[in-house]
């Protein structure tokens, strides 16, 4: 099972973010299931959602509560909510930010934690110029496929066309392969390294 | 075809095999997915003969599905929490009249406070309102329930709720296998009524009954539900035949036949109890599950069969009675009645609050070794408790206790 928590705020597409990649990891034959945490929905507002993927049937319906990757959308939330809470020092982190983790705080983190698995990505700017709004989530699942490998990127490109009008969907499938393409080649040079 | 869907879709889906001609329903969260999507699909003509009226309440909803399905349609809405209770006297007019109305229950706490997320006081608050009550563990259950319970109520001609838990399943993204249009026509055909309104041949719905025989009529709807009792199953074993699935029934169980102790509970949470149960066994220890699928007409019979050889009972609860406790375990008791056993009433996931498996751990080695208490709130904040009762000690003006809790608790900040 692998489990993961994405993080961010109303009106980033945070719910649509799990929903996307429980599509991709059906359509590359796996079991998933996502789900929403709603608090009151208003913009702004903190978002939490789940998403599992198995090789089974998924039965369990509490929340992820020991994510092996968390997806960060919102990077001011770092100071707002607990974004840790039971990650484990092996997990996959993507953050939504333009600054370095040590600009954002989070070099202990990073010190105590298996290399390579903690990235930033400046998913907000990619889907600026691709979709022309601050919606970076097609952009992190591109950033989440290149970095645990857990769904292929054509299954999450299939994901947002099934989801949005096809416009939109290439827009949104341009800033996911652009952050895919930068994180894969990123884990190649320190794998090179 | 398995698809990957929203559990309202999906349930959306499920409702248009079933070819309803009038759906009448009103939004409220966490249902208003399911009549959002019929309501496209109606729109896009994708559910042809169907007639989707948008009313202006959940009274109106209810009342709306009354007259339709008094006409000889086949009728459906849905509702949740407050809207649930809006509609209530229209409710119990469905069932009193004998309408085979289909209505999802999006599971939702009853306010105040005011609470959007999950729990099952809605449509407990029903369950003497003479509809049949069907409770889904997942959004394949959900699917199958809604096609099985038209056929029953129609069948019977008395209404049917199909509950399940909101956001936890109806805005859960899984895979659901949806059957054929064909396997549908074949399992349910055109609706029938027992009784309709039609100008060639008037006649009256709704008679005033008085002393002399209102208790008969009463009595004849009691009857009604004890049919159900054989018709459910019955109904279970046509659908598996028709769609090749098991779904339905009165009960299930999971790892009972040499149980020593078993929790009970209906909805979702049968399935995070499942995978507890499958860690527990790995640690040698006999516990298993059951799932009461229809809980209006109660299953009592079914029950006793299938757990009254084990020692330890816990009943598990999304909802409770103020005043006295739990409301499923007092009926479980009496399915059990005479037999030697301990019983354990936990009340659980109130207003969304996530049940844990850890929690369930920790709720089932108490049950094993005795030292659950008879009655308990799984994961309560005592000291938050403890803290606001002595605020009320101290002071006779100590204000609303809800937003006092929510001050203590900080809320808004930090939790997840």
């Amino acid at each position: 099972m692998f489990q993961v928590r994405f993080h961010g705020r109303g009106g980033q597409g945070v719910v649509t973010a799990a929903d996307l990649l429980a599509f991709a990891a059906f359509d590359n034959g796996r079991f998933a299931q996502a789900f929403p945490n709603f608090g009151s929905e208003r913009m702004g507002a903190p978002v939490v959602s789940y998403c599992r993927i198995d090789d089974r049937p998924i039965r369990n319906r509490e929340p992820v509560i020991e994510p092996d990757a968390l997806v960060i959308q919102d990077s001011t939330l770092l100071r707002q909510v607990d974004l840790f809470s039971g990650f484990k020092s092996d997990g996959f982190v993507v953050v939504n930010t333009t600054r370095s983790l040590e600009e954002l705080g989070l070099s202990d983190l990073v010190a105590g934690h298996t290399p390579g698995r903690i990235v930033t990505v400046p998913a907000t700017e990619v889907a600026m110029r691709h979709v022309g709004k601050p919606m970076p989530n097609a952009a992190l699942l591109g950033a989440l496929a290149a970095l645990t490998g857990i769904v292929e990127p054509g299954a999450i490109e299939k994901a947002i066309h099934q989801r949005f009008p096809s416009a939109v969907a290439e827009a949104n499938v341009a800033a996911a392969i652009e952050v895919f393409d930068i994180v894969s080649g990123s884990r190649e040079e320190s794998v090179n390294a | 075809m398995l698809r990957q869907i929203e559990g309202s879709k999906a349930v959306g889906e499920a409702v248009r095999l079933a070819r309803p001609q009038v759906i009448c329903a009103y939004p409220i969260s966490p249902q208003t997915h399911i009549v959002e999507y019929l309501s496209r699909l109606v729109k896009a003509g994708s559910l042809v003969g169907c007639e989707y009226l948008n009313v202006d309440s959940e009274f109106s909803a209810m009342s709306g599905a009354i007259g339709a399905s008094a006409t000889g349609a086949r009728t459906y809405t849905a509702t949740a929490s407050q809207g649930l209770l809006y509609m209530v006297e229209a409710v119990y007019n469905a069932s009193g009249l004998g309408l085979p109305i289909v209505m999802t229950v999006a599971n939702r706490a009853l306010g105040a406070p005011i609470n959007i997320w999950n729990d099952q006081s809605d449509s407990m608050s029903q369950r003497d309102s003479g509809w049949l009550q069907l409770y889904a563990e997942d959004n394949q259950d959900a699917v199958d329930l809604h096609i099985q319970a038209f056929r029953i109520a129609e069948e019977l001609s008395l209404p049917v709720m199909v509950c399940m838990d909101g956001f936890i399943l109806t805005h859960a993204v899984e895979a659901v296998d949806l059957p054929t249009q064909e396997q549908i026509d074949a399992f349910l055909p055109a609706y029938e009524p027992r009784q309709v309104l039609d100008p060639a041949e008037p006649v009256s719905i709704g008679a005033m009954v008085g002393p002399e025989a209102f208790t008969e009529v009463r009595y004849l709807a009691h009857q009604q539900q004890m049919h159900a009792l054989d018709l459910i199953p019955q109904v279970a074993a046509e659908y598996e035949a028709a769609t090749g699935r098991a779904a339905g029934g009165l009960v299930s169980t999971y790892r009972t036949d040499d149980a020593d102790t078993v929790v009970v509970a209906l909805g979702s949470v049968v399935g995070t109890l499942k995978d507890t149960v499958d860690e527990l066994r790995d640690e040698g220890r006999k516990v298993g599950v059951l799932a009461i699928k229809s809980y209006r007409p109660f299953p009592l019979q079914a029950i006793r069969e299938a757990i009254g050889h084990i020692p330890t009972v816990v009943v598990l609860e999304r909802a409770f009675a103020v005043g006295i406790g739990g409301i499923v375990a007092p009926e479980v008791r009496t399915a059990l009645r005479g037999l030697d056993y301990r019983n354990y009433c936990v009340i659980a996931g109130l207003g969304g609050r996530p049940v844990l498996k850890t929690s369930l751990r920790d709720m089932i080695g108490k049950a094993e070794s005795g030292t659950l208490a008879k009655l308990t709130f799984l994961d309560l904040n005592q000291e938050l408790i403890d803290h606001e009762l002595a605020r009320m000690e101290a002071k006779r003006r100590s204000g609303p206790a809800a937003a006092n809790i929510r001050r203590e608790l900080g809320a808004g900040r930090g939790h997840l």
